[in-house]
């Protein structure tokens, strides 16, 4: 059924379908419909699932935790001020291996207090253990909340949906709403191997001592490992099903391009107007939207950034001191498979300043122009 | 034939608690799992912060309890806990007893959030603090349960601590749970009674048991059930029970109210006090002696 939704609801008809079970989460602007419309779906009955209304996104997460240890499919939403607060519990949900699935709206951190998008919120999460699935539409959220909640449970590795303040969380757009049938044949109910239950009793998250704990970091690194490959397989079986591959980067117009465009979330949309611009203008421009950054795709850059002569990447987010964090992501990913091949690093769009059409020639026409990049980071649309 | 004299055993024999636990000697924390384990039976799962219990238990892979335990983060016992009893529900078990488990740091202080938002919320978990007094995990540290007067590890003797104990029973009463109560790990039968009457009662339930720790208090292994005793006949500690945070009942009341200069002497934590200090404390004792007997007649 095809049905104009925000963004911010497709997540709630995600986790819907997906017959979550447990939902724990505290408000934050802009992600506040997610759960407005959960608990609408609890209380009628469209969703059997407890809602939580926890008192901060901290207990947010750690009720979900606890419930997911209990065996229970369990999800929340959340957005930057309130994603940091969950920091420790992001380790702690990842560390006991509980496949929760969250949905963050990506919103730049404060201060000054802002609403607006950026991504600094998620990728300060980076190295908590969570997957991390950036999406550039509304049914890719829909989507992307099922695929997650499978890929998660096969790892035991909880996974963050994440999709742009306004650009997305606020935009209406037409959604094809899976059928719950389908959705049910695609995603079984959760069966954890270990859950906490009085008739087979073992501790969870223990004090463990330097003999052990590496070993289980391990584990955690080699799942999340298996996790491209089951992302690629669960995309197609996904298509089978609905039609629509739900896959690691989405290139568009790679094979020829000279210039690669790397971008993610709504961004990577804008782009392609951009690089339908430059193409009918002579520009053999490509665009290639990485959507899972946790695990990275490592092959997938290569191989969609192998035969051009230059990558530039257009970052929403900064790492103060270092680069743009796909840009730095994307070198390490590169190193010793470009040839030498120039990658421009940009950094655009930080608390909401729109990133446009135009913001995009500029990049293009930057990296035409020069050789290498003359500094570590090129600033685009900002009043310096 | 001569009549067998068998003594009535007051508590049951089956233990949930096993040896080999890696707590101190003459630990209150461990005494206060023991005994609250008996009432709850093994359909309980244990939710467990940061705390002495969270290394008492034992080191992965061990575990010396006998019912599922949920090791959790410092200020999460009682979010944790709400979310175990909605996923154990969600999954068809509506019989298993959902405790979260704290020390006083764990709930006096870091953990107060999330025990006010399921205290509000009246969420189906038994809430547990055994107060030690400090953070005695992390090696003595005040928290807002160490009582006035007392050295730790931050209130050193020049500077003891000169606030009194945060009055959380107090506190939980003001969230008008259904059952919440004051108990003492030298009256285990009184543990074991409150504990089944916790169990046996929907939506939060608060108990907060007395529990001597030698390693922080500088007491004797060997005293901490006199410790334990002491702290109510001297009325420090009284035991009563709150229902719906107005119904007060005061489960022991001392037939003779003891001054607390014993008490003290027994722990080289108050060794430094000077009379003056002590008589200040002694008139705080009686001061709230009288306020909650006067909460016990009002009811």
């Amino acid at each position: 059924m095809k049905k104009v939704i925000m963004g911010n609801h497709a997540l709630s008809y995600g986790a819907m379908l997906a017959r979550s079970q447990v939902i724990a989460a505290y408000p934050i602007t802009p992600q506040t419909q997610v759960v407005e419309l959960l608990s609408e779906m609890c209380a009628d009955g469209t969703l059997d699932a407890k809602f939580i209304k926890v008192e901060s996104e901290h207990s947010a997460m750690a009720a979900c935790i606890g419930a997911s240890a209990a065996g229970a499919r369990a999800f929340t939403a959340t957005s930057a001020q309130g994603l940091a607060l969950m920091h420790e519990m992001l380790h702690w949900a990842a560390g006991e291996r509980v496949p929760v699935v969250m949905g963050n709206v990506n919103r730049a951190m404060a201060p000054g207090w802002t609403i607006w998008a950026d991504q600094n919120d998620s990728l300060s999460q980076r190295d908590t253990g969570w997957m991390q699935y950036y999406c550039a539409s509304n049914q890719e959220v829909v989507d992307t909340v099922l695929q997650a909640f499978k890929v998660s449970e096969a790892l035991s590795i909880p996974s963050m949906v994440i999709l742009d303040a306004f650009a997305l969380s606020h935009t209406y757009e037409v959604v094809d709403i899976p059928e719950a049938a389908k959705v049910d044949a695609y995603l079984p109910p959760f069966r954890p191997l270990y859950k906490l239950t009085p008739s087979d009793p073992r501790a969870f998250g223990g004090l463990t001592s330097p003999e052990h704990y590496m070993e289980l970091r391990y584990k955690l690194q080699k799942d999340m490992e298996k996790a491209p490959a089951l992302i690629e397989a669960t995309g197609r079986e996904f298509e089978k099903i609905f039609g629509r591959y739900l896959g690691l980067v989405d290139p568009y117009l790679c094979e020829d391009a000279e210039i690669i465009l790397v971008t993610s979330g709504t961004a990577g949309y804008t782009a392609r107007v951009a690089v339908d611009a430059m193409r009918a203008a002579g520009t053999k421009v490509g665009n290639l939207r990485i959507k899972v950054f946790r695990p990275f795709p490592f092959e997938a850059v290569r191989k969609y950034t192998a035969a051009a002569k230059k990558i530039a990447v257009v970052d929403r987010n900064i790492s103060y001191g270092h680069h743009g964090i796909f840009s730095q992501e994307l070198k390490s990913a590169v190193y010793g498979h470009a040839d030498g091949k120039p990658v421009f690093g940009f950094i655009a769009g930080l608390g909401g300043r729109d990133i446009t059409p135009a913001s995009f020639k500029e990049v293009v026409d930057y990296a035409i122009a020069h050789e290498q990049p003359e500094a570590e980071i090129v600033w685009i649309g900002a009043k310096i | 034939m001569s009549k067998e004299k068998k003594m009535k055993l007051s508590l049951p024999t089956e233990e949930l608690v096993g040896s080999g636990n890696l707590a101190c000697q003459g630990c209150g924390a461990t005494l206060a799992m023991r005994y609250f384990l008996k009432a709850l039976g093994p359909k309980t799962v244990l939710c467990i912060p940061a705390c002495c219990w969270s290394v008492i238990d034992g080191p992965y892979p061990y575990s010396c309890l006998g019912v599922p335990v949920h090791h959790s983060a410092f200020e999460t016992a009682a979010s944790t806990a709400t979310g175990v009893k909605a996923g154990l529900q969600m999954t068809g078990d509506n019989e298993t007893t959902v405790v979260a488990w704290g020390g006083d740091g764990g709930t006096f202080d870091i953990g107060l959030q999330a025990l006010s938002g399921a205290a509000e919320r009246n969420d189906d978990i038994i809430y547990v603090c055994y107060d030690n007094e400090a953070y005695m995990n992390t090696g003595i540290q005040r928290s807002s349960a160490t009582p006035l007067g007392a050295w730790t590890t931050t209130t050193p003797v020049k500077f003891f601590k000169d606030q009194p104990k945060k009055d959380i029973d107090a506190i939980m009463a003001a969230h008008r749970i259904p059952y919440q109560a004051t108990a003492s790990i030298s009256y285990p039968e009184d543990v074991y009674k409150k504990a089944k009457k916790a169990k046996d009662v929907k939506g939060t339930r608060f108990l907060h048991i007395y529990a001597p720790c030698p390693t922080g208090w500088k007491s004797r292994p060997e005293d901490t059930i006199k410790l334990g005793r002491m702290v109510v006949q001297n009325c420090i500690f009284p035991l009563f029970e709150v229902e719906h945070g107005e119904k007060y009942t005061l489960t022991m009341k001392p037939a003779n109210k003891k001054p607390i200069d014993d008490y003290l002497k027994l722990q080289g934590r108050f060794r430094h006090l000077k009379p003056e200090t002590i008589k200040v404390m002694q008139e705080a004792v009686d001061h709230e002696w009288t306020r909650l007997l006067k909460l016990c007649e009002n009811r």
